[in-house]
């Protein structure tokens, strides 16, 4: 009966999505009408059903239900609670539930929480975000029922893809569709802007703290998702440039410029119709993301979803919500004034600088990521764009992108001179000379995009400091704090990003039980190989031991076997010193009795994701701080 | 399918067929030139696992990767420059096998593009500037 519940629920959630889209458009055309006090509970009640309905889901797999088809086709009664919960959402159909559950909660909280904007605004923000929720209802109803019943009901299931099945993977979903969806409501707050003409600051003031928290979960949804493909794939790699990596990163990159974007304009009233237009296209390139990864159109690690027409029902929608957006931007930008100007050497100034690299970065991950498609739907010879063409084309733009970084915060607002901010960066700038010194000398032939990481991000993370300097910390704004501890975390990740590309080493070879091999400074030995069995798997162990002058390690690494689906996966064992990992991998058995190993000695490389996890804990002051200084009554606010 | 297609006929190739390279000798194993191997490894990494989803050859478990991986390190140990083996590659199985898209009519925009870009967002971002009053 739970998943009669569930689709119930479903649909009544789209009813009432519909009754607030119709609520909207009746109280925009006549305001009178009185529809502006009954969106409000309409939409939080919207929000409730659903995510009973997802509830719902999340029952039928922990019962494993295997009448429902859904749970039959991916789970199994042996697999473990955990990711029996996580099945819900690690299949088509679980994942697009949970992308509307995200969105109706979105909606709700909007309806709660935000006192700021004028009724109107509200109302049209609300009715945006009930128009993009019906259309994914309608495709979950027509196209992708995740309630349907198989009669009769299977024996058992067929089990979770075992490479998802993994704690860092159980969570890594939601927290990146937390992120992807919760930027409809900044989609919705720029369409309900441009509907009530009344972009300006009070608009961005209120639109930011929602995009802070939509970037906060992007940002740890692609640490937790590179860190996964860290450890899980075996080969050490941590960013592969595959289409659906791309997919998340594209919002991150519009997300991340228009979070400065909005600062223009809730501090200066500049770059309007730019944020307006950001807002548009940072929820688009959400959309684009769950298109690219739904419709299976790209083959890469992450495509567990293949169907064409389902493809084309998300096109369709895509095509619907971006092409009414941008007519919408088109038709009313006219009437949004220009907003202020600035000299080009001012925080503006910088700010647009970011704006206008991170496009471009964004630009080219689009195009190269679907440049394979086109190519070949012109042509029909099929290319690939790879890691090659990534590294070089949006390697130096970062690298400029993180130098801008180290300069706009020390920048004053409207117009500063070049003697002054020289003067200002002086001293990072003498740190980032010291580390070319350093590195050219202590690791001759490094390769030029490595060095320039390397120098650039000690440089940053001096520079990023700062804003703090001369001031009186305790009195410092939790958002400044949020600033100079996301900047910082930039340069930590970069520096982490240099130090694997150039450090890195790398020992493949196959030994016998209590052979030794070295891998950097290490001295690795094989000390046993031995069977050990997991809840639905089995597994040859092989415990390594690892020496580096008086450091000792034990750790152990596994060569898994999954009965269902047949599958072999490795757990590399990963030992975390204070200077980098040690990672090793036990391969497969030879016929010659030796086992492969890989290893690789890995400096430094933690930081990437420490960074990450800094750069997240920024956003998370600077929301809090924002908040905190705008829910204070306004006398005390200045 | 089209890739099970393509894992089939790579099977069927003769050039791995030929191979002197029982359990491939150099799949799992480095050159012992360092430097060898650090062009191996680099041209390893822009050539794509036709089989799997999304990976180079550097970094796959499959065997078609394995297999790959010793080629490259054999054909690297004899002599061969990367750019001749990369060469030969792409003419065997097409430039799918490429991650490094090679120069061409086809890609040249791919490789104008993000410069275009730049041009084109600064002189949108002109408009947004004030003229600098000297003095």
């Amino acid at each position: 009966m739970t998943a009669e519940l569930g689709l119930i629920l479903l649909l009544i959630a789209a009813a009432l999505a519909a009754l607030q889209f119709g609520l909207g458009a009746i109280s925009l055309r006549n305001p009178q009408a009185g529809g502006h006090a009954s969106i409000k509970p309409v939409a939080v009640l919207q929000g409730i059903a659903v995510a009973l309905s997802f509830l719902c889901l999340i029952w039928v797999f922990l019962e494993t239900d295997l009448s429902v088809k859904l749970v039959a086709a991916n789970s199994h009664p042996d697999k473990p609670l955990l990711y029996k919960f996580a099945g819900a959402w690690g299949n088509h159909e679980g994942s697009m539930l949970l992308w509307v559950t995200v969105l109706g909660i979105a909606g709700g909280a909007v309806a709660l929480f935000e006192k700021r904007l004028k009724v109107t605004s509200l109302t049209a923000t609300l009715a945006a975000q009930a128009a993009i929720s019906i259309g994914f209802y309608a495709f979950l109803l027509f196209a992708s029922n995740p309630f349907e019943r198989l009669n009769p009901a299977p024996e058992t299931g067929q089990g979770l893809n075992p490479l998802l099945q993994d704690p860092g993977l159980a969570f890594h979903p939601p927290t990146l569709y937390f992120g992807y969806v919760g930027m409809s409501v900044a989609f919705s707050f720029a369409v309900g802007a441009l509907i009530t003409r009344e972009v300006g600051p009070t608009f961005a003031r209120a639109m930011r703290p929602w995009v802070l928290i939509a970037w906060i979960f992007l940002t740890l949804g692609i640490v937790a998702g590179s860190y996964w493909a860290y450890y899980e794939l075996g080969w050490g790699g941590w960013w592969f440039w595959d289409p659906v990596e791309n997919a998340s990163l594209m919002p991150w990159l519009a997300t991340t410029a228009l979070l400065h974007s909005v600062t223009v304009l809730a501090t200066r009233d500049g770059l309007r119709a730019w944020t307006v237009m950001l807002a548009v296209v940072a929820f688009s390139m959400s959309m684009v993301g769950t298109f690219l990864v739904r419709s299976g159109i790209l083959t890469s690690v992450h495509a567990f979803a293949v169907d064409p027409k389902r493809g084309a029902f998300i096109l369709a929608l895509l095509a619907l919500y971006i092409g009414g957006a941008l007519t919408l931007f088109g038709l009313r930008i006219g009437t949004v004034r220009e907003g202020n100007r600035f000299d080009p050497l001012s925080r503006e100034g910088a700010l647009v600088a970011n704006n206008l690299l991170l496009s471009a970065i964004l630009g080219i991950v689009m195009v190269g990521t679907l440049y394979p498609l086109i190519a070949e739907s012109l042509t029909g010879e099929k290319l690939s764009v790879g890691p090659p063409y990534f590294n070089a084309t949006t390697g130096p733009l970062a690298l400029i992108l993180v130098a801008v970084m180290a300069a706009g915060p020390v920048l004053r607002w409207r117009r500063d001179e070049w003697s002054a901010m020289a003067r200002r960066l002086a001293l990072p700038i003498l740190f980032g000379a010291a580390a070319l010194l350093a590195v050219v000398l202590s690791a001759p032939g490094i390769g030029i995009l490595p060095l320039l990481g390397l120098v650039l991000a000690i440089g940053v993370g001096a520079a990023s400091l700062a804003p703090l300097w001369k001031r009186n910390l305790r009195r410092t704004p939790l958002f400044t704090w949020g600033m100079v501890i996301s900047h910082l975390g930039v340069a930590i990740s970069m520096a982490g990003m240099a130090s694997e590309s150039a450090f890195t080493k790398e020992t493949l070879t196959a030994v016998t039980v209590g052979e030794t091999r070295s891998v950097g400074p290490w001295s690795v030995t094989l000390k046993e190989v031995h069977p050990v069995a997991g809840p639905n798997w089995t597994a040859m162990e092989g415990a390594m031991e690892a020496r580096r002058g008086s450091t000792l390690i034990a750790s152990a690494t596994q060569a898994r076997m999954f009965a269902s689906p047949p599958t072999e996966t490795n757990e590399a064992a990963i030992s975390t010193v204070w200077d980098g990992q040690l990672y090793l991998v036990l391969g497969k058995h030879q016929p010659d009795g030796r086992w492969q190993v890989r290893m690789w000695w890995k400096p430094f490389v933690t930081l990437i994701w420490l960074g990450g996890i800094l750069i997240a804990l920024g956003g998370l002051l600077a929301m809090i701080g924002r908040l905190r200084r705008e829910l204070k009554p306004k006398g005390e606010a200045a | 399918m089209r890739i099970l297609a393509l894992a089939l006929l790579l099977l069927a190739s003769p050039a791995l067929a030929d191979s002197q390279m029982p359990d491939a000798q150099w799949a799992n194993t480095q050159l012992p030139d360092p430097q060898q191997e650090r062009a191996a490894k680099a041209l390893m990494e822009k050539v794509r696992c036709l089989v799997c989803q999304g990976q180079s050859v550097a970094d796959s478990d499959s065997d078609l990767a394995g297999d790959m991986r010793s080629l490259i390190r054999t054909r690297i140990a004899a002599g061969e420059k990367p750019d001749t083996i990369k060469a030969w590659l792409i003419e065997r199985y097409g430039k799918w096998i490429s991650y490094d898209p090679p120069m061409s009519g086809i890609t040249a925009p791919l490789w104008i593009m993000p410069l275009l870009l730049l041009v084109l967002g600064a002189w949108l971002a002109r408009g947004r500037f004030r003229k600098r009053k000297s003095g």
